[in-house]
């Protein structure tokens, strides 16, 4: 109280207490950061270093002008609308020649072969006899395999000796480049990606909107019971949730394929004939039980984190102003438990888009969904940029979805628990 | 109090060195012990088994090695191809088909094989080039077992008057009537499609790059698909059989062999249009040396023969054909049931790997488009 106001205050040392707070902030930021760092490490390496990853493989092609260096320089500036000219034809016995010794063309042919079947073992035939291949290559190439002789294998070569390429995505939604350059639809017959996107989307919606339907109930349960039932229900919630997963999917197998408990069930009472069972497993009807059923706790967490903070004299106080109880329920009640409704929505949304092995398990033929064909082409068909792309199409399709839920109810208005 | 928690922190440090450095003169120890592990990749099941009988254990029992079986034959492209790229190749040996050992070799993910150089001889002397089956010996690659994709039904399911015996049965509705399981693929369906319509095994891969002779291999498809159950996995085949769920199944024989004589089940085997392939060992980049001794071991005469005691699979060497003998368990005779026993082999139809490569990718995605229909 003595100082006078124009000296400026300082510590017990003479330092000016502004440049003691300022420093005294400053290290307990870096302290922050530094309590934080392994974490943002571990976020960086674990998750956003694949997606990177992801994205670039979707798009890369460095293939073709990797594997054949000399052919691609031969072509340049070759207009495309007869079979280039011996010079191009001996780079491509120099690089096929170079590739055999190094054994490396195999990702080449793969490559190719994604865009033309047959250049898989075009590429690998061809190399294997190049070294008794005699000029001119023209010929000699052509006579050994029939493809060099197409003109739409070296344009193929052509397009392809650019560095990226936009043929995984379009594989991804059933489009491919014509040999002209434009976007063309796939036959018929060899559509499959578009469909099983829309499958995925329309049966994830049908799966949130059950979860709601059955959790909004069970989440007004547990937040008005007293605390004694309400405990014991909340375990019965929380149970199957700590169960692993398979062992759920399974489960409902056992109930519900054609030799299984409820089909038992329903021949014994005889309200089916033996021969004519139900089929409610290896289908949609699979995916969609067992993943409502899985996904449930994960609707009725964020209801109940909601519904538990609306006091019960609001519900009081619009039925003592005359309010029905639908009509209370509807205008008061309701709207209080819109932010969890929206947070358990999403949350089920995007897990579900996102599952694979209750679909691959329960699902047939009829309810797989675009997960499954991701696993096929990580594991069986190998072609990772196409499963790269499959994997950032459903990447960019939550991120749309967040930023409209965003825009419609606010991320900061939802509660997790 | 700061003080004290560093001192705390560096001995826990000292602590995870100890241990670090304890664990790795443990292993250090079991490794002298046994003089290698060797990670064999390979199917599983039966067939697994009937290499632990016929190669593994002679070998455990003569040099010490312990052997790690890793059921990952089903992926073993892909598991080579991420092993090579992330720098660390885990596994010594693997058991594949020709046709991926084709595109591996291509990628330069396995090791290139001097086979005269490195398998032994036929006890008569015959070098290892001349004594293995055609198409056994690839670049990279050398076979060990011939097997089949064949069809299988179910005895008990059609009157004893009116079994089945041909293909064509299998695409024949109206005389032989019930469920069919098949692969959930293209491999062999198409095939067995086309020469159930008349076409000659020698043309039908000629014919499958024709649009035409696709169209006409999933038409004839199309007039069974509503009877079609379709499975993924080797073991289901059987399984299915057994229960009657169905009344044909394609499978592999030896699965089939395996339920006839181990469990007594009324199966037969259709081998007419039998589509046979081999399978056998590749060694990834920079494991010869590790696995050298074991490969000459585990591909000689005696030990080829060894395993058709246990499993209905032709070894691919001929000096072992003529020492098939009898089998491990039941004793029963198993020449008769061996791919390529001649009268089951009359009409076989040899996989084509070069056809398969190139075309399998767009035909699978044409065979689901055609299941989504």
């Amino acid at each position: 109280m003595s100082e006078s106001p124009a000296s400026p205050l300082t510590t017990a040392d003479g330092v000016p207490l502004k440049v003691s707070l300022r420093r005294a902030v400053r290290r307990s930021k870096v302290k922050a950061f530094l309590l934080v760092s392994p974490l943002l490490l571990f976020l960086g390496v674990a998750f956003v270093m694949p997606i990177v990853e992801m994205l670039w493989r979707s798009v890369e092609n460095a293939e073709v002008s990797t594997y054949l260096p000399r052919t691609v320089e031969a072509l340049e500036g070759w207009d495309g609308g007869s079979l280039p000219e011996e010079p191009a034809f001996a780079a491509l016995a120099e690089d096929l020649r170079t590739g055999q010794e190094a054994r490396n063309l195999g990702l080449l042919s793969s490559r190719l072969n994604y865009e033309k079947s047959g250049m898989r073992s075009a590429i690998s035939r061809t190399a294997r006899g190049v070294r008794n291949l005699e000029p001119p290559f023209r010929e000699s190439l052509v006579e050994a395999h029939r493809a060099w002789g197409e003109l739409d294998t070296w344009r193929l070569i052509q397009r392809e000796a650019r560095p990226y390429t936009i043929s995984y995505y379009l594989a991804a939604v059933d489009r491919r480049l014509s040999l002209d350059g434009e976007i063309v639809k796939v036959p018929d017959h060899l559509e499959v990606h578009v469909g099983l996107f829309w499958r995925t989307f329309w049966m994830s919606a049908v799966i949130t909107g059950l979860t709601l339907v059955l959790g909004y109930p069970i989440a007004f349960l547990l937040a008005s019971l007293p605390l004694r039932h309400s405990n014991l229900l909340m375990i019965l919630v929380l149970l199957p949730f700590w169960t692993s997963l398979l062992v759920r999917t399974t489960t409902w197998i056992a109930i519900l394929q054609s030799q299984g408990v409820l089909n038992d069930l329903m021949v014994t009472l005889g309200v089916i004939a033996d021969e004519a069972r139900w089929q409610m497993i290896h289908n949609k009807t699979g995916t969609i039980v067992a993943m409502t059923h899985i996904l449930l706790p994960f609707m009725i967490l964020p209801l109940y984190s909601v519904m538990k903070t609306i006091p019960p004299s609001y519900m009081r106080a619009a039925r003592s102003l005359g309010g029905k109880p639908f009509l209370s329920f509807r205008r008061v009640y309701f709207p209080l438990t819109v932010p969890g409704i929206a947070a358990g929505g999403i949350l089920v949304f995007i897990l579900s888009i996102g599952y694979y092995i209750t679909p691959a398990l329960v699902g047939g033929q009829s309810g797989r969904f675009i997960t499954n064909y991701i696993a096929y082409h990580m594991q069986t068909s190998l072609n990772w940029g196409l499963a790269a792309a499959i994997a950032s199409i459903l990447l960019f399709v939550v991120i749309v979805f967040y930023m409209v839920f965003n825009r419609l109810i606010g991320v900061d208005k939802v509660k997790l628990g | 109090m700061k003080h004290d928690d560093k001192q705390a922190g560096k001995v826990a440090l000292k602590r995870v060195t100890c241990a670090v450095a304890g664990a790795s003169v443990m292993a250090l120890a079991t490794m002298a012990q046994a003089q290698q592990t060797l990670n064999i990749v390979s199917w599983g099941g039966a067939y697994s088994m009937s290499q632990q009988k016929a190669y593994h254990e002679p070998w455990m029992e003569k040099t010490g090695d312990e052997i790690v079986n890793i059921d990952q034959s089903g992926n073993a492209l892909a598991g080579l191809r991420s092993q090579s790229q992330a720098g660390n190749v885990t596994w010594d040996l693997v058991d594949m088909l020709p046709a991926d050992a084709m595109i591996a070799c291509d990628e330069g993910l396995i090791e290139p094989l001097d086979h005269d150089e490195l398998l032994a001889d036929a006890p008569d002397g015959t070098p290892p080039s001349e004594d293995f089956v055609d198409g056994a010996l690839g670049d990279c690659f050398v076979a060990s077992i011939v097997y089949s994709n064949i069809v299988a039904f179910n005895t008990e399911m059609f009157p004893e008057d009116k079994q089945p015996s041909t293909i064509a049965d299998v695409f024949d509705l109206e005389n032989y009537p019930g469920k069919r399981a098949l692969l959930r693929k293209p491999i062999n369906n198409l095939e067995w499609a086309l020469i159930a319509d008349g076409v000659d095994s020698d043309e039908v891969y000629a014919m499958l790059e024709t649009e035409e002779g696709i169209q006409r291999a999933f038409d004839k498809l199309d007039t069974i698909k509503d009877e079609v159950i379709w499975w993924e996995e080797g073991a289901q085949p059987p399984q299915l059989l057994a229960d009657q769920e169905v009344a044909f199944a394609s499978a592999y024989n030896g699965r089939i062999f395996d339920a006839m004589v181990s469990e007594d089940q009324p199966f037969e085997i259709i081998w007419d249009a039998q589509v046979f392939e081999l399978d056998g060992w590749v060694v990834p980049v920079g494991k010869l040396d590790k696995v050298k001794d074991y490969l000459y071991f585990a591909t000689d005469t005696q030990r080829l023969a060894d395993q058709a005691q246990y499993i209905s699979y032709g070894p691919a060497r001929y000096s072992s054909s003529d020492m098939v003998s009898v089998h491990a368990e039941t004793g029963i005779d198993m020449m008769p049931h061996m791919p390529t026993f001649p009268p089951n082999f009359a009409t076989a139809l040899q996989k084509d790997d070069y056809f398969w490569a190139d075309y399998n990718d767009e035909l699978t995605q044409r065979f689901d488009a055609w299941l989504a229909q």
